[in-house]
């Protein structure tokens, strides 16, 4: 059904060149996306209609992204932004200002149940987090327009294929307001897509159902997967909180592994985006095997395994589904 | 109970005896270095070459991604031919040591920026470059420990030179023609004690576990031996104690390292017997003969 985009500006260009009237087809609309999940999600609604940005690109990390007078440039010169929220861009704010930018920004979580920071920590019932999360939690707070609870907030609420139909949904509504010209191409590349990512989240809950009880448990770099878990019953375990900007301190990673000792989790991820050497020695500690990479915050290049939002999500289900097998 | 409180966290868990390994082995290399370098009156050079590696390591990282070797050999080029270029114009021209370094290390930074930007990643290289004393593995504990042992030997080799130097420079310049090599050794050493730290401590940190030990020395000792294994000494029990205050207080490992050499600087700050705050305001009763 997809049909590559190099081809669709080809025959474009070949229309435009057989008949005037092509030509006059609107220019697209400039959208940016803070990143690549959601700049994916743009194209799957937008289609042609839309020329996506996104500032925070593939593989890289969304956390500690440090904005570029160029990428000033490039908002400035977009008609619309669609941000994550939950306190995720904690740079966006200023990057705004200083861009001059008018345009609307859309919070593509806006209505999504938000997860606190603390519910992530589900085991033990200390207060670790206070301990060292004051500097970033400050550089959330403004930014959080979707009203949640400030700072505390798990911003991956696209891990859950339920979430990412809400995300999907304000981007819909969003780029009908920005284009009302589009809103019969728009509803009809969302049902399309809707429809995908409901066939994805069967996939995942089958595939998911099938490991186990006792095997649900792994350990990733950092606290990513909180969603997931509400939706898909496997927990995770990471020695870094849901902000990669943390340092690990050594009661967290000694908690961390004589938890997997006492329930023998049976794998241990890596991300796209973090670190990997310290997942590398919890995993050589307790003997629990690295089950692979998943992509928690990121999408990966064209070339990679998860260029997209859906093929993302059914890497790391395949990935888990593996590692859990027996 | 006291063995729950200072043993178990090392018994229990192997990265706590990997990173007790390690901060001792940094300790080994890096206070010596300290020494000398606030006796030469270069406490704040550490800092300046830490900006200097930065590039090297990055520039490493982009061309072979999360390679040791690749960030550490980067670090290492780019800080020894830093520190001879100042060193070489120090010497040769009338501009002092400390504006020749600041010229080349803000050159060295603003090349590594420039080539990470145009490569245009938006990986935070600080983040990808920062160690942690809790993820040491292998290669890295090796690659520590060998630094330590090539510091103490070349510093024993220079030893005399060396300290002839942080006394009387001028001196030593017109007796032999060892100053010179002598001068570079010394500024390679600090470079390959600071990648050390660097894989220990992160970036920020590095240069903590070698002022801050020094400095504690100077308070205890009044010859160079003892402030170096007073310094030492307390370079390693601060790790020891960082490494245990991390494990109970949950506090991140490289800060809490340095917080505790800190709480010693100021203890040593005011009871020192050399110098200390409260020997210069009860001075005791003076020696008679």
């Amino acid at each position: 059904m997809k049909i590559p985009r190099i081809l669709v500006i080809a025959a474009a260009a070949t229309l435009s060149m057989l008949s005037p009237a092509a030509a006059q087809k609107p220019e697209p609309l400039p959208v940016m996306a803070s990143f690549s999940i959601l700049a994916d999600f743009v194209r799957a609604v937008g289609g042609e209609r839309v020329a996506v940005d996104m500032l925070v690109g593939p593989d890289a990390d969304a956390h500690v992204f440090t904005p570029a007078p160029a990428d000033a440039r490039r908002v400035a010169a977009a008609k619309l932004i669609v941000v994550n929220g939950l306190g995720f861009e904690g740079w966006l704010d200023r990057l705004l200002k200083s861009a001059g930018s008018n345009a609307p920004v859309v919070v593509a979580s806006r209505g999504v149940t938000a997860r606190s920071n603390e519910a992530a920590h589900d085991h033990d019932d200390d207060d670790h987090d206070h301990d060292h999360d004051d500097d970033h939690d400050d550089d959330h707070d403004h930014d959080d327009h979707a009203g949640h609870d400030h700072g505390d907030t798990d911003p991956h609420a696209w891990q859950s294929v339920a979430n990412a139909r809400i995300y999907v949904g304000n981007i819909r509504d969003a780029l009908i307001a920005a284009d009302p010209a589009g809103r019969a191409a728009y509803e009809a590349n969302t049902r399309n897509y809707l429809g995908q990512l409901d066939a994805l989240d069967r996939d995942l809950k089958e595939t998911l159902a099938r490991i186990p009880a006792e095997r649900r448990h792994v350990i990733s770099t950092h606290q990513a997967f909180g969603y997931f878990t509400e939706a898909y019953g496997i927990a995770f375990k990471a020695p870094v909180g849901v902000s990669t900007e943390q340092e690990a301190s050594a009661r967290d990673v000694a908690q961390l592994i004589a938890q997997i000792r006492r329930e023998k989790a049976p794998a241990v991820f890596l991300e796209n985006i973090s670190d990997p050497r310290l997942a590398r020695r919890i995993a050589e500690e307790t003997g629990a095997k690295i089950g692979g990479t998943l992509y928690s915050d990121a999408l990966t290049k064209a070339d990679g395994p998860a260029p997209t939002y859906l093929d993302m999500m059914r890497h790391n289900m395949r990935t888990i589904a593996e590692a859990l097998a027996n | 109970m006291v063995h729950d409180l200072l043993i178990a966290p090392f018994a229990d868990f192997a990265f706590m005896r990997r990173a007790l390994i390690g901060v001792t082995a940094l300790a080994l290399g890096a206070c010596p270095i300290g020494v000398f370098l606030m006796l030469r009156r270069m406490s704040l050079v550490g800092d300046a070459m830490a900006h200097a590696i930065l590039p090297g390591a990055a520039i490493g990282f982009l061309l072979s991604g999360m390679s040791l070797f690749a960030m550490t050999a980067g670090g290492l080029v780019a800080g020894i031919v830093v520190a001879a270029l100042a060193g070489l114009v120090a010497r040769t021209t009338q501009l002092r040591e400390d504006a020749s370094l600041a010229t080349f290390y803000l050159l060295s930074l603003a090349l590594g920026v420039a080539i990470v930007s145009m490569k245009g990643t938006n990986i935070d290289l600080l983040h990808v470059l920062f160690g942690s004393v809790l993820a040491l593995d292998d290669p890295t504990l090796l690659l520590i420990a060998i630094n330590a042992t090539v510091t103490l030997l070349v510093l024993a080799l220079i030893y005399r030179p060396l300290v002839m130097e942080c006394v009387d420079p001028h001196f030593v310049r017109s007796v032999s023609g060892a100053g010179a090599p002598t001068h570079l050794a010394f500024l390679a050493l600090v470079v390959v004690n600071l990648v050390s730290g660097f894989h220990a401590l992160g970036t920020l940190l590095a240069v903590g576990i070698m002022m801050l030990p020094a400095a504690i020395g100077r308070f205890w000792a009044r010859d160079i031996t003892g402030i170096v294994v007073v310094a030492t000494v307390a370079g390693i029990v601060s790790g020891y104690a960082g490494l245990l205050l991390s494990f109970h207080a949950g506090m991140p490992s490289g800060p809490a390292v340095i917080l505790v050499a800190g709480g010693f600087y100021i203890l040593s700050l005011l009871f020192g017997p050399v110098g200390g705050l409260v020997h210069q305001m009860f001075p005791g009763r003076h020696l008679e003969a």
